[in-house]
């Protein structure tokens, strides 16, 4: 982790609104989902962010915007200085050759009727890098790199395990030369035994590339083991911020407590005490007033229905967004 | 507590795809007493989804068959009894939750009446006095407001309701055997704990035993009192929960257990992985089906496949290693040095 650099990437009050498609046509929707609801932050070169939250958060919806693959309704993402939405058609193109993005089913991310070799060259060609031969040359260069062999590259996707099919994911990911790659729940469709091969090839490539991950994973356990940093998001919103020890020794958001506790037990002698959230994730076409987490929060105050918390700074890496911590800050003046 | 109540005996289910058989169960065996919770462990295609079908007799034929073995189930034996009387069993004794919730519930049908469906289809009982029962049943699996939650249809609601749903009708007729397949695989974390949580609480209230198919092991610990782990159509190890966790002798057990993230693992540590990916089953195969990926294996491994032998008290292994040399061989890591 280098803090004092400038951020190689910085998305500052992202927001991103659906339209709910009215009934009666050429009616303007009035309704939106807040899939992503003014998220910010910054990412760093050489570190892993990792996003958590549960399905409906927004955790997707940050790594499109991120590529620009759908545009932003509000915000900006500015990735090494440049903001990426006054950028045209053209050269967003060419920004994205530094953000790769990884996807989750190694099963639809890959055209069944492609050779390996064809997937994988795939972005040499449409960026219209090297000549055929050199091209061939680097796609062999980059299945070793991932674990596979030259003798792959004939091969149709069929022919792949999910492990494998990640491999070649990952190698057409690398293929341009990327800073920052995108990791869009790389191994949760993926066995146990073969999740830990994947993870330790992206570790791998990450010292030997130097590359930036933004790690998005519904798993708690691989994101504290893959990540410097930790963004935990609810309902569209960053409630809590901060290293990857911080964050599990120190969670200061009651969603980021019961989210930690609720991971199942690591051994059967374990006794966990486990905090049990009731209810569902709230619809983001109508968020709850206030903190959007006052529903199923077990500290919630009067406070917590009627106003929206702000990331507050718990320590120069850790911020939090919970009227609560305000109230001890408050009670408890920080010497 | 020691009254048997599931007694499986060298179940082999095959498929026929194209001009090849697939062994996807090869010769299993099961006990489950009354009120215990079994968990199946296994990664993708090592037959533990199959093993459950066939015991509901649901294997889909053609192309699937069982083709050997004994279900022993409450005293009878579920398949020399007709296909009618398989019908009275499902649903009133045993009883199947799938993974996935939506694709189990139908999506034109109220909630309502597709738990008085199951209801009616086995007990006779009016309509009313079933939807009474049906109200009766979502409270108790935790859905709010149930008499308004029966008319709305599975689409209305979230993936933890509708699993609550599979749960209520699955229990519908107080089964003494439940077969949860991946029940929680298809949730959240925070709705994993919940529903988890659910399972024990109705399991102590209706005297049910669970079995458990999943392929992660933090919810073996959370539920399970033992533990049959399954590569490749086969049982490898199978013991009590406990003993598998502090004394692991299959070398797939250990890398299982060792590939588990955890949030112990120490994040400069790599982790150990169990090289190369499980084996095709359509192939012939001698041996131990683990020999090409297990870093213990020697020549009798690639050419005789091993019993499962009890070692030890209720602690079943199919490996050629004895126990003691294999508490020996086992050194921390020995997917450590193998791993890509």
């Amino acid at each position: 982790m280098q803090q004092h650099n400038d951020p190689i990437l910085k998305v500052s009050n992202l927001k991103k609104h659906f339209p709910i498609k009215s009934s009666i046509p050429f009616k303007k929707s009035t309704q939106f989902v807040k899939a992503v609801d003014g998220v910010s932050f910054d990412l760093y070169k050489g570190e892993t962010l990792g996003i958590v939250g549960e399905s409906g958060c927004g955790k997707s919806t940050v790594a499109r915007l991120i590529n620009q693959l759908i545009s932003p309704t509000e915000g900006v993402v500015e990735f090494k200085g440049t903001d990426l939405a006054s950028l045209n058609t053209k050269d967003i193109r060419s920004a994205r050759k530094s953000i790769q993005m990884v996807f989750q089913n190694p099963y639809a991310s890959l055209d069944p009727r492609k050779t390996i070799e064809y997937l994988v060259a795939e972005p040499l060609v449409i960026h219209g890098i090297g000549d055929e031969a050199s091209r061939k040359k680097r796609v062999i260069e980059l299945l070793e790199t991932v674990g596979l062999s030259a003798y792959h590259a004939k091969r149709h996707p069929h022919e792949f395990s999910g492990g494998q099919r990640q491999r070649i994911n990952i190698a057409r990911a690398l293929a341009l030369n990327p800073d920052i790659v995108v990791c869009d729940e790389p191994v949760s469709a993926l066995d146990v035994s073969v999740q830990a091969q994947v993870i330790n090839l992206l570790k791998d490539l990450q010292k030997e590339f130097g590359l930036t991950y933004i790690f998005i994973s519904h798993d708690l356990n691989v994101v504290n083991y893959m990540c410097d940093r930790i963004a935990v998001m609810y309902l569209g919103k960053i409630v809590e911020i901060g290293t990857y020890k911080e964050i599990y020794e120190n969670p200061q958001h009651p969603y980021t407590q019961a989210l930690l506790s609720a991971i199942p037990k690591e051994n059967p002698f374990d006794a966990k005490e486990r905090i049990i959230l009731s209810g569902d994730v709230p619809s983001p076409v109508n968020p709850p007033s206030g903190c959007a987490f006052h529903k199923r929060c077990r500290f919630a105050m009067e406070k917590c229905a009627t106003m929206q918390p702000t990331l507050d700074t718990v320590t120069a890496t850790h911020q939090v967004s919970c009227h609560l911590f305000e109230a001890i800050q408050q009670e408890v003046p920080t010497p | 507590m020691t009254e048997r109540l599931l007694d499986v005996e060298n179940l082999t289910v095959e498929f026929k795809s194209g001009g090849s058989t697939m062994k996807a169960v090869n010769g299993v065996n099961l006990q489950l007493n009354k009120k215990e919770t079994l968990g199946i462990v296994g990664e993708s295609g090592s037959g533990k989804s199959v093993t459950a079908t066939a015991l509901m007799r649901l294997i889909p034929s053609p192309p699937g068959k069982i083709t050997n073995g004994k279900i022993h189930f409450n005293g009878r034996d579920l398949l020399a009894i007709s296909e009618k009387d398989m019908r009275n069993v499902r649903g009133n004794d045993m009883s199947m939750i799938f993974q996935d919730p939506i694709t189990s519930l139908n999506p034109v049908l109220t909630v309502g009446n597709q738990i008085i469906e199951v209801i009616q289809a086995h007990e006779t009982i009016s309509k009313k006095d079933a939807a009474a029962k049906a109200v009766e049943m979502l409270k108790m699996v935790g859905i709010p407001e149930p008499e308004k939650r029966l008319k709305m249809y599975p689409h209305e609601f979230s993936g933890g309701m509708r699993q609550r749903v599979m749960i209520a009708i699955a229990l519908a007729c107080n089964p003494k055997l439940l077969i949860a397949d991946e029940p929680t695989t298809a949730l959240d974390v925070t709705v994993q704990a919940q529903i988890l949580d659910l399972m024990k609480k109705l399991q102590q209230e209706h005297d049910t035993a669970i079995i458990m198919i999943t392929h992660d092991l933090g919810v073996v610990w959370e539920l399970c009192d033992k533990v049959n782990v399954m590569y490749a159509g086969r049982t490898v190890e199978s013991t009590t929960t406990r003993q598998l966790y502090e004394k692991p002798l299959h070398p797939y057990t250990w890398g299982l257990l060792e590939s588990q993230i955890t949030m112990g693992t120490q994040e400069q540590q790599r982790l150990p992985a169990i090289p190369g990916s499980p084996p095709d089953l359509t192939m012939p195969h001698s041996g131990c089906h683990f020999s090409s990926r297990c870093p213990l294996a020697t020549d009798i491994c690639r050419s005789k496949a091993p019993d499962l032998v009890e070692v030890q008290d209720n602690h079943f292994v199919a490996c050629h290693l004895q126990s003691k040399e294999q508490i020996v061989a086992r050194k921390e890591g020995i997917f450590n040095a193998t791993a890509q």
